[in-house]
């Protein structure tokens, strides 16, 4: 299978686009080539190539290839806790079809060379196109920028710039960092934390904080910075992207920014959508994330910012890390869960479930917004026409149907560190497409 | 009781009750000629000490050996911890060598829960972070009972750097299960943002509290808060939080001084108020003893009677 046009096509049999009517979909040539009457394809019918497979996808809903913004990787640096290869294998089997590489790898991805790498990675493993983030800052010390052009002019064409893990917290860097990727038409994505107030942080502020007797991460930590960085954006006419909002006060703000006509985007992670700091109470460092886990308060004010667009997308945050780096006492764990394998079935739960969101919905917020965001070449990001005539093929196939316990030994990630072992949650994915060539199908990697 | 000791926020009335009712005779083989029970002979009690505490330690070694169990000292400094032997390696030499309990203190919230998904044994929590301390509280517990005869109604005020302290959460726990009424009092920088939710009285005036007050227990403040701008300056705190002799003589006649110790003298405790004969401060430390005896002994279901 390769990419010109003598790879396989496909006929999605009686698949529902966007969970609509029933179809019959023809996938060609790496493109959408047509949409049928829903049942009336079979082998022997008329119009399609030769050695079309016909792929009973009754019930199935289809959707645009997911885009996580938000991914890491762990390569180079930690690759017994993931390799671009078992973190992208991971994304095809959640149904993403893109993920952005953060930088805080060993070493940082703050050089062309660093970011070419892990493009090379993703494009020889082939589950998903890796599109690297870049550092911000030299060495995501928060001192000086990254050669930023440079990584944005090399072969990974890096547009969306992070210190994530760190805040850019120096506020005449991080104006200079905004103005700066205009020039390349770049984001800023800001782990938004002002570290002064988070030393020593391990948890969430707040009653239960209190109870466990752990140091708080406030949400007023968080929310200042987005304050800031709005204004600044504002003030300096530039992109800024707000990563894992995980506060109702940071919404508020985000929502205040949109109305300002600011440039702001923000991205949600499924875990926030779905968990609450009392978990914290077994002191399981599996529920150790950073931002923390927050309030029911909290969570039901970011699915209703997801809802009413306030906030653009849900990003996973994904963040393998080894056995040893989670089976230890709370404060010595490193904060991270898995998601890609988990983040369509939780939307499913907290957003589509209990009518949030339809279909549609979930479409622009865990594929086209995110691809916007990123800068993504078009048409993956004009809106429903992805997977019009046409759009590239890339596409996923969810059956809502069934309800799955998780269990981390059985996930394609090196690491085992997803908060939702024994957890039951909704949905499957049955097969994966970029650009016309399946990723998954059957559930499995191809 | 069964299991583990981590935390008095978990632990029934009625289980607090078994353990005081315990230690009270454990407290009479204390008097006794013959200081030494046989009832835990042939187990072996590990004390895993991640952090120093002379103190509790110690107060955990004589307790076993009370009992005539074998103890070990585990100090984690200076061994292989030291080298980057992580919490799980630990337990899981503790669990070939074969412990019956393992007496843990680490400087980690939440290090005794992780350690009793490790271990067999019963793990008994001797202070983990600032998150809580049981048997300092049930020794607490007990001494005001030996004192004014009951815990139910009394009105206990807990003084000083509540936000970091294990013997707070622990006592605010136990004490207001057995029916005791609490406030804490503290500058608002050293609460917890969290402590609307606890079943206490919160003041920011010591004057105010003091003459209500049927139990004063002061918590040390550590001088290194003042570098977090916790407050500003080691005099004004002792102006406005210290148990000085003025102070003290507001308390009621009846009314207990208590400590957990180790003590600053002069910062939020004056030498004269320690040493009073309100304070309970040495018998805290004797009472704390038969506490942990009771602890051990139930926690291990040790066979005899006890008289």
């Amino acid at each position: 299978m390769t990419a010109n046009g003598s790879q396989q096509s496909w006929v999605l049999r009686q698949v529902r686009p966007l969970g609509g009517d029933a179809v019959d979909v023809l996938l060609a040539d790496g493109v959408v080539a047509a949409w049928r009457p829903p049942g009336s394809t079979s082998p022997d019918s008329e119009g399609l190539p030769p050695g079309t497979t016909i792929l009973d996808a009754a019930g199935l809903i289809m959707l645009p290839g997911l885009v996580d913004l938000h991914t890491h990787l762990r390569e180079p640096g930690r690759e017994d806790a993931e390799t671009v290869e078992s973190g992208t294998r991971a994304a095809a089997l959640g149904g993403y079809t893109t993920v952005f590489a953060m930088a805080n790898t060993n070493p940082v991805a703050d050089t062309a060379g660093v970011v070419e790498q892990v493009w090379r990675l993703g494009l020889d493993a082939g589950h998903c196109d890796v599109r690297p983030v870049g550092a911000v800052t030299v060495g995501l010390a928060g001192e000086r920028l990254a050669e930023l052009g440079a990584m944005a002019t090399s072969a990974a064409e890096v547009r969306v710039f992070s210190d994530d893990g760190h805040c850019v917290s120096d506020a005449l860097l991080m104006r200079r960092a905004l103005e700066y990727v205009k020039a390349f038409g770049g984001v800023i994505a800001q782990h938004a934390e002002e570290p002064r107030l988070t030393a020593g942080a391990q948890m969430n502020e707040g009653v239960m904080a209190a109870r466990l007797g752990l140091p708080g991460w406030p949400a007023v930590a968080e929310e200042a910075i987005i304050a800031r960085d709005a204004l600044l954006a504002g003030h300096v006419g530039s992109r800024l992207h707000v990563c894992h909002v995980s506060t109702a006060g940071s919404v508020e703000l985000i929502r205040w920014a949109k109305a300002k006509g600011w440039q702001v985007t923000a991205e949600v992670t499924p875990h926030h959508l779905l968990l609450t700091d009392d978990l914290i109470s077994s002191f399981d460092p599996v529920y150790k994330v950073n931002p923390p886990l927050r309030t029911a308060a909290d969570v039901a004010a970011l699915r209703a910012g997801l809802a009413d667009g306030t906030i653009d997308c849900v990003a996973t945050d994904h963040a393998p890390h080894a056995l040893e780096d989670k089976e230890t006492e709370w404060a010595a764990a490193r904060p991270g869960m898995l998601g890609l394998q988990t983040a369509l079935s939780v939307v499913m739960e907290t957003m589509v479930i209990p009518g949030h969101l339809d279909w549609a919905g979930v479409a622009d917020r865990m594929a086209l917004a995110p691809a916007r965001i990123g800068g993504l070449p078009r048409p993956a990001a004009e809106g429903w026409s992805s997977i019009a005539v046409g759009a590239p093929a890339t596409v996923t196939l969810l059956d809502p149907s069934p309800w799955r316990v998780v269990e981390a030994d059985t996930l394609a990630s090196r690491s085992r560190n997803t908060p939702y072992a024994g957890r039951s949650l909704p949905g499957a994915i049955r097969a994966t497409f970029l650009r016309g060539r399946p990723t998954v199908l059957d559930g499995k990697v191809v | 009781m069964k299991g583990h000791l981590l935390s008095t926020e978990d632990l029934s009335r009625d289980d607090a009750l078994v353990v005081l009712d315990t230690a009270e005779r454990m407290a009479r083989v204390a008097e006794a000629s013959v200081r030494k029970l046989p009832t835990l002979r042939g187990r072996t009690v590990v004390n895993l000490f991640f952090e120093d505490s002379t103190r509790t330690r110690t107060s955990f070694e004589v307790a076993a050996k009370r009992l005539s169990a074998d103890v070990i000292n585990f100090s984690a400094r200076g061994s292989s911890v030291s080298k980057g032997e992580s919490l799980k390696d630990t337990a899981q030499t503790l669990e070939a060598m074969g412990a019956d309990a393992v007496v843990c203190r680490h400087p980690a919230s939440g290090a005794p829960h992780r350690l009793a998904t490790w271990v067999r044994g019963s793990v008994v929590n001797a202070g983990d972070g600032t998150h809580e301390h049981p048997t300092q509280a049930l020794l607490d517990a007990f001494t005001m009972r030996r004192r004014l005869g009951r815990v139910d109604g009394l009105a206990v005020t807990i003084v000083g750097d509540v936000l970091h302290s294990r013997v707070a959460r622990s006592n605010v726990w136990l004490l207001t299960t057995l029916g005791a009424s609490v406030t804490v009092v503290a500058p608002p920088t050293l609460l917890p943002l969290g402590v609307s939710s606890w079943p206490v009285e919160v003041s920011y005036d010591l004057d105010a509290v003091l003459p209500k007050s049927d139990v004063v227990m002061m918590l040390r403040v550590q001088r290194e808060r003042m570098s977090a701008a916790f407050f500003p300056t080691e005099r004004e705190y002792s102006r406005r939080y210290g148990l000085d002799v003025d102070r003290a003589a507001t308390l009621p006649e009846h009314a207990l001084v208590m400590h957990p110790g180790p003590m600053v003298r002069g910062m939020e405790i004056a030498s004269a108020v320690a040493d009073s004969a309100r304070s309970t401060v040495v018998e805290q430390v004797a009472n704390g003893v038969s506490v942990r005896m009771a602890v051990l002994y139930l926690l291990l279901g040790g066979s005899g009677e006890v008289s």
